[in-house]
């Protein structure tokens, strides 16, 4: 293990478990236990549990709450009723992406946001340089928080019989806190991989509980490895591949997150005149024909000329093929527009397609 | 845990090679199939191309990543084993037993380079 790397309160039960560790934004974290594939099987067929405890958690209180949320946060939480989850983004003046986030409303005076590990120093600088003219306090809440994700079609059973935590009720996107087991836990249903699911932030010492009781349960304990071909397959972003400071939200296709008709905030003129122009890349989906593998940074191509790249690639696991997200130029993002993607001496051809490879199985009712 | 066959030589890079008199059978160690994980493309030259010793001849593709195969021997490409375009999970079966190609060496003394089982054997310790 690298020196000065920080460990989840997990760490000890993956080691245990014969994972593969690797570095994960400054924490040495599970790649895998059996295989990608297998977990990820499980998260689509079953019931798989990740240890996120690495996300940052940041705590938001004071009067101008709400409008203090609204102020760095592109999507647009006034009069939610408490409970409800959004996602969004928070971005540079120039509508560039400082990271995309979770927003829990605890009250009109609490708000809970749920950030990436890689970017927890960066956002929380951001998130208290900004407070300027508001009436809150901002604390970071990160290193008190454990975190489980519980995934998959069989996730509330698992989360309902093994923890006993009564979640059946909880709607898409919403959360409770429930008093257990002599500490105030929170649960959403929420996830990254398009399956039904739930995450779960407790004390690290409930969080370890949580975690040998799904053990003995008989849920798959899943690495970063299939956390990553899950959220892509479904079309989701991940910060560093589709998301970062020089791509906005709307280059990311994620228009609809980003609320131009709010009265403000961080990055509204820049992202309304983008807008308004018309991006000149968006990130769309790609298929290939054959089954060569594109992967992050090759190169795509139209007549020899490189037009875009890929952002994130694999063989997707549910349906084996050979697919992308990749930032391609404007007009080539056009569906069934066909590229050619380099992929080392080599060019494959692949056609333009919706970035959702697999349909997602949330539990919406 | 993984395991060193005797009577091969090995690349730094976990590439193995058996020799039969001039030709050279070359695939990829079980250490590196294990570090890998599951193996789902696998990118090999054609016959007839010529490969160099220390340069990339080709790619094996787990989930998560591409690497690079670089040949330990120079020489032309005689045979490939087309198995591998439909089945490249034959490499987590059995490694040692899964050949990549096959090249008629152009310099046998570059094998002297190569390490024994044993010397391999410390590099995947580290």
């Amino acid at each position: 293990m690298e020196e000065g790397i920080k460990t989840t309160c997990l760490h000890d039960r993956h080691v245990k478990l014969g994972a593969l560790m690797s570095p994960f934004a400054g924490y040495d974290m599970p790649i895998q236990y059996k295989g990608i594939t297998e977990e990820h099987n499980a998260v689509r067929h079953e019931v798989g549990v990740f240890d996120v405890s690495h996300m940052g958690e940041v705590r938001v209180k004071g009067p101008e709450a709400e409008k203090y949320v609204n102020h760095i946060f592109v999507n647009d939480v006034t009069g939610a009723p408490d409970g409800q989850i959004f996602y969004g983004m928070m971005c540079y003046d120039n509508g560039g992406t400082v990271d995309d986030l979770l927003v829990y409303k605890v009250s009109d005076t609490e708000f809970f946001l749920v950030i990436n590990a890689a970017n927890i120093d960066k956002d929380v600088a951001w998130i208290k340089e900004h407070t300027d003219g508001f009436d809150v306090t901002v604390e970071d809440e990160s290193p008190i928080y454990g975190e489980v994700a519980v995934q998959g079609p069989k996730a509330e059973e698992a989360v309902e019989k093994l923890l006993g935590l009564p979640v059946a009720d909880l709607k898409f996107y919403t959360f409770k806190t429930i008093e257990t087991e002599g500490e105030t836990i929170i649960v959403s249903r929420t996830g990254y991989t398009g399956e039904d699911g739930f995450e779960i932030y407790g004390s690290p010492a409930y969080t370890q509980r949580v975690w040998d009781k799904l053990m003995a349960g008989g849920v798959e304990p899943c690495g970063l490895g299939c956390r990553d071909t899950l959220r892509f397959e479904v079309g989701l972003p991940l910060y560093g591949d589709e998301l970062s400071a020089d791509i906005t939200p709307l280059e990311a296709s994620l228009s609809m997150f980003v609320k131009l008709d709010k009265t403000e905030f961080i990055g509204k003129a820049a992202l309304a005149s983008q807008k308004a122009e018309g991006v000149k890349r968006r990130i769309v989906g790609l298929e290939l024909d054959g089954n060569a593998i594109p992967r992050h940074g090759y190169p795509v191509e139209v007549d020899g000329q490189v037009v875009g790249e890929v952002t994130t690639g694999y063989r997707s696991i549910s349906t084996g093929k050979s697919v992308a997200m990749a930032m391609i130029q404007k007009p080539y993002d056009k569906l069934g527009t066909r590229v050619e993607v380099r992929i080392r001496k080599k060019t494959f051809p692949a056609t333009v397609v919706k970035k959702r490879f697999y349909d997602k199985n949330y539990k919406k009712d | 845990m993984s395991t060193v066959k005797e009577n091969v030589k090995y690349a730094e890079s976990h590439e193995w090679v058996m020799v039969d008199g001039e030709i050279a059978t070359i695939g990829i160690s079980d250490y590196a199939q294990h570090a890998l994980g599951d193996i789902v493309y696998v990118d090999l030259p054609e016959e007839g191309d010529e490969v160099e010793a220390g340069e990339t001849f080709g790619a094996v593709e787990s989930v998560k990543a591409a690497s690079d195969l670089i040949s330990p021997v120079s020489g032309e490409v005689v045979e490939v084993n087309g198995e591998l375009e439909d089945a490249p999970e034959l490499i987590n079966k059995d490694a040692f037993g899964t050949w990549m190609i096959k090249v008629k060496l152009s310099d046998p003394s570059e094998l002297d380079a190569l390490l024994d089982a044993a010397a391999y054997a410390k590099i995947c310790e580290e």
